[in-house]
């Protein structure tokens, strides 16, 4: 049985650096290669709307006729199978999360 | 003696998950409880039915917070056991890699939870503390802190490369020196075995007629594991399972951190054996047959019972998760404890309610 | 799964079968209930040395009985509970009923239906597109 064993890994933390960012003063640094979130490239989409119909949770919605992209922020799950499967590469997944919404307000591109 | 009836949760410090106990006390002692689960049934299963069944996988992921990886291998294996898809040697490994690391950082979680939970709140923030670490190297290689989402039907979304693989190693070094810091105390430690020595004892026949999984049954002295099975790079790594023979709750804990090294020992292995090779297959058709398979979660042994029809929908996807198995016992041991001890027992079955419910 | 692996049985040598299957010292894995058309199948799955075997059985789809196995395995409570819950069967005896109160769920046996009877599951991934679709007054970014 063992009296202070903890005070030997208590003490050595009380001295050193501490392993915690001092968030929101210092952002945290996304790590790379995370699923941060979903961007979209206008230029070379053709509206083939496969994301939107791979899409596991209904976040993407495309209309071909009016060449239209949209995006529930807050339904998409960051799972990246759109940026995966998209044909012409016009859909990318980045590093670093987006701000938090107050509202849910769907992106039109 | 009059006998009052004391609820514990929905809503309870040690429980991150609704679960209902209604503990039937005379004095301090308990000797009745009755459970009451369901606040958070979402019928995922159901979901199988309208869901095709490659995109399925993200459902099976989102069973549980915790073991989801093992969820999402679990479901793939199975789908791939029907469509008899082979399955590349580096996905296997890779996958073998991934699910020791949720299983490090499950028990880290746990430790960090129980620590929590008796008052030692510099433990638990020291299992949090090297969680991190283990829970950064798997948002570098699979994008996700817990939810992966990098396992998909025909095998894994990700590779990891040669250059990855040497830092992941010279972390994993670090993490070994800080697991063995931590477990230290938890292993050795005077107030500690105050909490849980002798505590819920549950003996070895009990625990294997209760139907126990798990480290639950491996406290308890059986020597059942099921990556013993052979599943994904098990056929090549061999794991004996960690067993104790106490029962109690110091042996539950026991066993869940001598896990810890075997599991940072798989992955070195995992790692050295490591194929070249392609990472997926390209899936086609729709399957078509049943199976039950089993891989073990960090809590236990998981049943994943698929039925197909030649759809592009499931049938049948019934998911049999640990918790649901270890229920019993603790409903066992719990009667005769302490009010006290209440807490200690019901976490070191390591209740995880929302993989319970789906 | 091949087929030696699971034993088909009639529900009248249910208890005399799991009853053998204690005596040899199986643990039992899991029960679960299939719904099939016009019937329900149930699957008891035991494990002895980590080798899984089953017994199977049908239930007709209108008014489903089972008798409990919980006076042998005391663990099949919650999959009974279960059952009974999802797929509406009527289990006869379980040591601890909870009487359709073990899943807090909207509807009753929301399992039994071949179709998602639940509005809110069933219906949102629709709605949610309908919510979705493109307002044409809106203006794009």
């Amino acid at each position: 049985m063992g009296y202070f064993e903890m005070s030997k890994l208590a003490l050595k933390w009380a001295l050193t650096k501490p392993p915690t960012t001092r968030y929101p003063f210092e952002p945290r640094q996304p790590i790379a290669g995370s699923r941060g979130q979903i961007v979209f490239t206008k230029d070379n989409c053709v509206y083939c709307t496969v994301c939107a119909k791979k899409c596991p949770t209904g976040a993407l919605v495309v209309n071909r006729a009016e060449k239209k992209w949209v995006i529930d922020r807050l339904r998409c799950i960051n799972c990246g199978y759109c940026a995966e499967i998209c044909p012409k590469k016009s859909l990318t997944m980045v590093e670093g999360h987006g701000s938090p919404a107050v509202t849910r307000d769907r992106e039109f591109h | 003696m009059a006998r009052t009836v004391i609820p514990f949760g929905p809503q309870h410090p040690v429980l991150p998950e609704p679960i209902h106990l209604d503990l039937v006390v005379e004095d301090e002692k308990v000797v009745q409880a009755l459970p009451s689960i369901g606040f958070i049934h979402r019928g995922l299963e159901k979901l199988a039915e309208t869901k095709d069944y490659i995109d399925f996988v993200y459902v099976a992921e989102r069973i549980c917070g915790i073991c989801s990886f093992i969820h999402g291998q679990t479901y793939c294996q199975a789908i791939e056991t029907i469509m008899n898809i082979p399955v590349p040697p580096r996905a296997l490994y890779l996958r073998t890699v991934w699910g020791e690391f949720s299983r490090i950082h499950s028990h880290l979680l746990w430790l960090g939870l129980m620590a929590d939970g008796m008052g030692f709140e510099n433990l638990f923030m020291h299992s949090w503390r090297v969680r991190e670490k283990v829970l950064n190297i798997i948002e570098a290689t699979t994008g996700g802190r817990v939810i992966f989402g990098s396992c998909k039907v025909g095998g894994v979304r990700r590779d990891i490369n040669a250059d990855t693989i040497k830092t992941i190693l010279k972390d994993l070094d670090e993490i070994e020196k800080d697991l063995q810091g931590i477990t230290k105390v938890f292993l050795n430690d005077r107030s500690v075995k105050a909490r849980l020595c002798g505590i819920g004892v549950l003996s070895k026949q009990e625990a294997w007629d209760l139907g126990c999984v798990g480290p639950t049954l491996r406290g308890s002295g059986v020597a059942q594991d099921m990556r013993d099975q052979g599943y994904a790079a098990f056929k090549d790594i061999p794991v004996e399972p960690v067993t104790r023979t106490e029962g109690d709750c110091y042996a539950r804990c026991a066993v869940r951190c001598e896990e810890l090294f075997r599991s940072v020992n798989i992955i070195r292995q995992a790692f050295a054996k490591i194929p070249e090779g392609e990472i997926a297959v390209k899936v086609t058709g729709n399957p078509t047959g049943e199976t039950i398979t089993r891989t073990e979660q960090p809590r236990g042994e998981v049943v994943y019972h698929l039925k197909a029809n030649g759809t592009k929908n499931l049938q049948r996807f019934r998911v049999r998760t640990p918790t649901f198995a270890n229920l019993p016992a603790m409903l066992k041991v719990l009667p005769g404890c302490d009010l006290a001890d209440v807490p200690m027992i019901v976490l070191t079955i390591d209740p995880c309610i929302s993989c319970t419910e789906r | 799964m091949s087929q030696e692996q699971i034993e088909l049985i009639t529900i009248d040598a249910l208890l005399e079968k799991v009853r053998a299957k204690k005596s040899q010292g199986c643990r039992l894995v899991q029960i679960s209930a299939t719904q099939l058309p016009g019937q329900i199948e149930l699957t008891y799955s035991f494990d002895l040395n980590s080798q899984l075997s089953n017994l199977r059985l049908s239930l007709p789809g209108e008014e489903p009985h089972l008798p409990s196995i919980s006076s042998i395995y005391l663990c099949a409570i919650l999959y009974e509970n279960e059952i009974h819950d999802l797929f509406g069967v009527q289990v006869a005896g379980i040591a601890i009923d909870f009487k359709g109160k073990f899943y807090k769920t909207a509807i009753k046996f929301p399992f039994a239906s071949a179709k998602i009877p639940c509005a809110s599951s069933a219906a949102a991934p629709a709605a949610g597109a309908a919510a979705c679709a493109i307002n044409p007054d809106a203006t794009p970014k």
